[in-house]
């Protein structure tokens, strides 16, 4: 054998994600010398066509960035603009975006879950073939991502590239004989997410793929966070999100095209995983007790069990979109009128994939003068190289068979949902013996 | 005994884009099973398969061009499909990041990327059809699932399919939708844009932002100067055409006119 094997895994289609990506290893001696999760999305250069563009265009544009989460770049728009023109749209507009962003977590999760993981845990290529032999599973599975759809369209028309949001509000208020509809539905939706859970916990390892790293989310003063709170992390972090930039740095690695960003020179998690570690003392007592019956002890540092994060906070989304349902009326308006001015405003949300932060700078008539995004998916970059690496070398795989190796590093890659390999079977080997 | 005949082979390719079109087949729901009943998915990464060189009877493209690479991948899937579908806005018409074809974008990259020699990207961002022949065009960001359900099935039973190319408002006339711009004075563009999105906005009481792109006979001169009774400068009406479809040729031109003669 080799002494001096160098193994190059090649994504030729980033299958789920946007855009291109290649996984890079060269394996000597024994040891992962090198490891690039390469990603070749092709630039879309969002933050430079802001530029110009009047505020109230923005929640359609930044939509635009990704069809999954659409709903997160309208928040964290929607927050940062606000924050410049000191409008606060009051009660009704907060209790909507958090039945919003339910929709979406609903939707984007039980996707993932369904469509993009499970088919590893199983053992089968794509969610069609296991649906086969678990029939059952994938259509629950497909039936919640509807629910989460149903949300969406609700306050804004369509599910992709809502067309309801507005800064200060939303356009239309729903009529209470739609949300009554709604209401029926989500509450059949809940036992099946809470089937989705501990049939996802019984997928997953509980013990054996431990690992210390650092885990960052927002955390608010009562609630599990959505659209609000504080950047925390397991470091002890603990700042406004107007100070994102003083501790997140992004980089250009040139190996991507997705710019990586570093808490204090080290990589970190954002995501559903990191959100439970930091906030399950939020969680409602039923869902504590449901994630008490799974046997996993939180906080996790098993990546794999991201799947089960996902499920738990499908029934958070359910659980909290039917509390403020239930508490729904018709508003005098479904909007705050907003005055623009020059300014500077931040904000971050959780996107489904974690912590997404925008900043703009408007002028005094409200146009853009420069907007900044940071997505999930480009923070998680340098943990899912750190965590392949570690992986990949304590799996023992990188000495033997290459196919096994690929399968156990798409699989990494998939806990993270990235939206750039949102996560499918689409790695290949290509292996250069020297 | 004869066997079963063949079912049809269709791919799902995604080139520059937000993956929402391909949504539209993942949000099916159970019909996304019995869409896989009907045909043989050969390539769609995002639902599983991959085989992108593996020759199709329908191609279903995503996204537009803004790399070499994709240049070529395009015309590879076109000597290997026996009909070629764009979904959505930006395989149709360039999409929304076709603005930088508008702009002297050169100097964009380097403001967003510290190392601009290792982003490989085209001059200008293209629909699909401007590297290969299209056979049916879906337009929308993004595409529903209605829309493209139509259009499977008209593909599959043979026969030829339409798309209509009505404009917004005589959605909103059928739906018995008040007109916002009427009513309450808002700049819609649905007097120009084609319907199939069920006028969505002018049902939630806002004005319609184009994503459909064109319809037929858009009389986008009478609309210009409309908007700009209603207020708006002409930089405000220039950024209305120069928006999701902004490299559509008629709200390209749109917008362009508005730059030569201010005063529409």
């Amino acid at each position: 054998m080799s002494e001096d094997k160098l193994i190059r895994i090649n994504v030729p289609v980033l299958a789920r994600v946007e855009g291109e990506g290649a996984l890079d290893l060269s394996i000597r001696n024994g040891r992962i010398e090198n490891l690039h999760l390469r990603i070749f999305e092709p630039p879309r250069l969002f933050e430079k066509f802001l530029e110009g563009r009047a505020w109230h265009e923005v929640p359609d544009i930044v939509a635009r960035i990704c069809g999954i989460c659409p709903v997160a770049y309208q928040m964290s728009a929607v927050h940062a603009l606000e924050q410049i023109f000191d409008c606060d749209p009051g009660p009704w507009v907060r209790d909507m975006r958090r039945l919003f962003y339910c929709g979406e977590w609903i939707e984007s999760h039980s996707l993932h879950i369904h469509l993009l993981a499970a088919p590893d845990f199983l053992g089968y290529g794509s969610a069609p073939e296991m649906a086969k032999d678990h029939p059952e599973a994938v259509q629950r599975g497909l039936r919640l991502q509807g629910v989460g759809n149903a949300l969406i369209k609700l306050l804004s028309g369509r599910s992709v590239h809502p067309v309801g949001v507005r800064v200060g509000g939303f356009h239309r208020a729903p009529d209470l004989r739609a949300v009554e509809d709604l209401l029926a539905k989500l509450r059949s939706a809940l036992p099946e997410a809470e089937a989705v859970v501990s049939w996802a916990a019984s997928l997953v390892a509980t013990e054996g793929h431990e690992m210390p790293f650092t885990w960052v989310a927002l955390r608010h003063e009562t609630e599990y966070p959505m659209n609000e709170g504080h950047i925390v992390a397991n470091t002890g972090l603990d700042i406004l999100p107007a100070d994102f930039e003083t501790h997140f740095e992004e980089q250009h690695a040139p190996h991507s095209t997705a710019l990586h960003a570093h808490l204090d020179g080290q990589p970190y998690l954002v995501g559903p995983l990191a959100r439970l570690n930091l906030n399950h003392d939020r969680l409602p007592a039923s869902i504590q007790a449901l994630i008490s019956q799974t046997g996993i002890k939180l906080p996790s540092t098993n990546m794999f069990q991201s799947i089960v994060a996902r499920a738990i906070e499908i029934c958070l989304a359910l659980h909290e979109a039917i509390r403020i349902l239930e508490g729904y009326r018709v508003p005098d308006s479904p909007f705050a009128e907003v005055t623009p001015k020059a300014g500077t405003g931040m904000a971050a949300t959780e996107a489904p994939r974690g912590i997404l932060w925008h900043r703009y700078e408007t002028s005094a008539e409200g146009l853009i003068e420069k907007a900044v995004i940071v997505p999930p998916t480009s923070q998680n970059q340098a943990r899912i190289e750190d965590d392949l690496k570690r992986s990949l070398e304590a799996s023992g795989f990188h000495r033997g068979d290459d196919d096994a190796l690929r399968l156990h590093g798409e699989k990494i890659i998939r806990n993270y949902d990235p939206c750039i390999s949102c996560a499918t079977h689409f790695l290949t080997v290509r292996i250069d013996r020297r | 005994m004869s066997a079963a005949p063949a079912k049809p082979r269709i791919a799902v390719h995604k080139f520059t884009s937000c993956d929402g079109c391909q949504l539209a087949f993942l949000n099916l729901g159970e019909d996304l099973l019995a869409i896989t009943e009907l045909v043989d998915i050969v390539h769609f990464a995002e639902a599983g398969p991959v085989d992108p060189d593996e020759p199709v009877d329908i191609a279903f493209i995503e996204g537009s061009i803004s790399t070499p690479d994709e240049a070529e991948r395009i015309r590879r899937i076109r000597a290997n499909c026996g009909y070629m579908v764009t979904l959505g806005a930006c395989a149709t018409s360039g999409g929304i990041q076709a603005l930088r074809n508008l702009s002297d974008s050169k100097d964009w990259v380097p403001d967003i990327y510290a190392h601009p020699e290792h982003i490989d990207s085209l001059a200008t961002c293209n629909p699909i059809a401007a590297y290969a022949k299209v056979d049916l065009e879906l337009w929308g960001c993004p595409i529903n699932s209605a829309q493209l359900l139509m259009a499977v099935r008209a593909l599959l039973f043979g026969v030829s399919h339409h798309e209509s190319q009505d404009k917004v408002c005589l959605e909103c006339k059928r739906r018995h939708t008040v007109c916002v711009m009427v009513s309450k004075g808002l700049p819609c563009m649905g007097p120009v844009t084609r319907t199939g999105c069920g006028a969505i906005c002018p049902r939630f009481g806002r004005d319609c932002y184009a994503c459909y792109g064109p319809a037929e006979s858009a009389n986008t001169t009478a609309l210009s100067r409309r908007l700009t009774g209603l207020g708006l400068t002409t930089a405000d009406v220039q950024r209305r055409f120069w928006f999701i479809n902004n490299s559509a040729p008629v709200f390209a031109k749109a917008g362009k006119a508005l730059e030569e003669d201010p005063d529409v």
